[in-house]
């Protein structure tokens, strides 16, 4: 069989600096030399190894855009994994790890592909669709973008500063959380699992025919994905990326 | 190159392919929302390469002919792998038995409810290696896992195993479908790891 590509390298990762997002959540800012670039919504495959050479890879999203000269994944800790662990936990500056991508083609969005860019967000799922925010921000992209983020609770919410002022610095950003589990006291947003009611409220109506983005557990991407559709917008204008416990972005 | 810190879980075993871990789970990766097609609307599809209809099966058509049941290991490109699934379905052997057909091609794209398509060499399909899945684990297929019937094909990674599939459509020459032509493997073998274009 021809090829038709090059192999994608494994490179090596420099940590440069660790941000504590949530109690379970850290960003990893990290230096790889000759990284080609990236679209906002692409994943890297990284491959930690042991001192007796046992290996273990994962994919993450990034959660940086393209404008930004390092690589910054997050990782939320799950509990009982592999990978997670060492990059949510045990991971510090200096520390080197390998990585290949970027991978992935179609749950991308750049400034390029216009709006109006609706994103939806359960749990983690979040870091792909940041990575699509930042990159509209840096740019000053016109599309109008709305995300609506399903959490556990407030303490949970990734990014939740940087959200708030995107979204109080640009009038055409629509940022909204929905808690399932815990509200803060004064808490009057929605307190519920996204259902079709908060979407006719919160996103964008399908006569605007917006672009969805939908990343999260399976039982969230799957129905908030049926909900959409049912509320009329076109199944080919939804993308969706699901992770279950052990799948692809844990 | 060793990583500070890592110790891992060491779970190898000859059965898992290089990069792969085991889970018990059996995780849901798509690119789009889950299509519900009734049943009673439902076939399934040979076609030639001018997208010609060589022969076609009702729902029923499909449960009436000779039906396999096998137990396989499956391993999803994002890593995972899960062991001794298992699966009934009808073999792609079968079908072209029942269309009294040669494969009119080397290669086939397999078609898909949602616009799916990906693309698998006749010779891997052959030899009860591929088949319509309509059952998994005795039950009839979710439609999150790809029901009411998805392409097996557990020797290659699993996205070749199109979910909600509808047909296939031979082909002369190889030709790239919707992940292959989105950075993933023409081909896709777990045990040479070949995930991405040029692996």
């Amino acid at each position: 069989m021809t090829e038709r590509a090059p192999r994608i390298p494994w490179r090596t990762a420099e940590v440069l600096e660790v941000v504590a997002e949530t109690p379970r959540a850290r960003s990893l800012v990290l230096r790889v030399p000759d990284w080609p670039g990236h679209d906002p919504g692409q994943h890297v495959d990284v491959r930690l190894t042991a001192e007796d050479g046992y290996q273990a890879q994962r994919s993450y999203s990034i959660a940086s855009p393209p404008e930004r000269p390092e690589l910054v994944l997050t990782v939320e800790r799950i509990d009982d994994g592999e990978v997670s662990p060492y990059l949510a936990d045990e991971a510090r500056p200096g520390d080197r790890f390998e990585l290949r991508g970027p991978i992935g083609g179609y749950f991308t969005w750049t400034s390029a592909d216009g709006g109006p860019l609706q994103l939806l967000a359960g749990g983690s799922g979040v870091v792909p669709l940041m990575a699509m925010l930042r990159h509209r921000a840096r740019r000053g992209a016109p599309a109008a973008a709305r995300l609506l983020y399903s959490s556990r609770s407030w303490e949970t919410l990734i990014y939740r500063d940087e959200l708030e002022r995107l979204a109080r610095d640009d009038a055409r950003l629509g940022v909204a959380f929905a808690l399932t589990r815990a509200a803060p006291p004064g808490w009057t947003g929605p307190r519920r699992r996204v259902d079709a009611d908060m979407l006719r409220e919160l996103a964008f109506d399908p006569a605007e025919r917006p672009r969805a983005y939908l990343c999260g557990p399976t039982p969230f991407v799957e129905s908030v994905a049926t909900a959409l559709v049912a509320l009329g917008h076109a199944p080919e204008r939804i993308k969706t990326e699901r992770f279950g416990p052990t799948g692809g972005q844990t | 190159m060793i990583t500070r810190g890592f110790r891992g879980k060491r779970q190898s075993s000859e059965r898992i392919p290089p990069g792969q871990y085991v889970t018990n789970d059996f995780p849901v990766l798509s690119a789009g929302p889950t299509p519900h097609s009734p049943l009673a609307t439902w076939s399934f599809s040979l076609e030639d390469a001018t997208r010609h209809e060589l022969h076609r099966w009702t729902w029923k058509e499909l449960l009436a002919l000779p039906a396999t049941e096998i137990r396989v290991d499956i391993h999803c490109v994002t890593k995972w792998s899960k062991l001794d699934t298992r699966w009934k379905g009808v073999t792609f052997d079968a079908l072209l038995a029942a269309a009294g057909r040669e494969p009119p091609g080397a290669h086939v794209m397999a078609f898909c409810d949602g616009g799916y398509t990906t693309n698998v060499p006749v010779a891997d399909l052959r030899g009860d290696k591929g088949l319509v899945a309509y059952e998994y684990d005795g039950e009839p297929l979710p439609p999150e896992h790809g029901g009411p019937a998805r392409l097996l094909v557990p020797h290659l990674y699993f996205w070749k195993s199109a979910k909600w599939v509808r047909g296939l459509r031979f082909m002369d020459a190889d030709r790239p479908g919707f992940w292959e032509a989105h950075g993933y493997h023409i081909y896709g073998d777990p045990w040479k790891e070949q995930r991405y274009d040029g692996d």
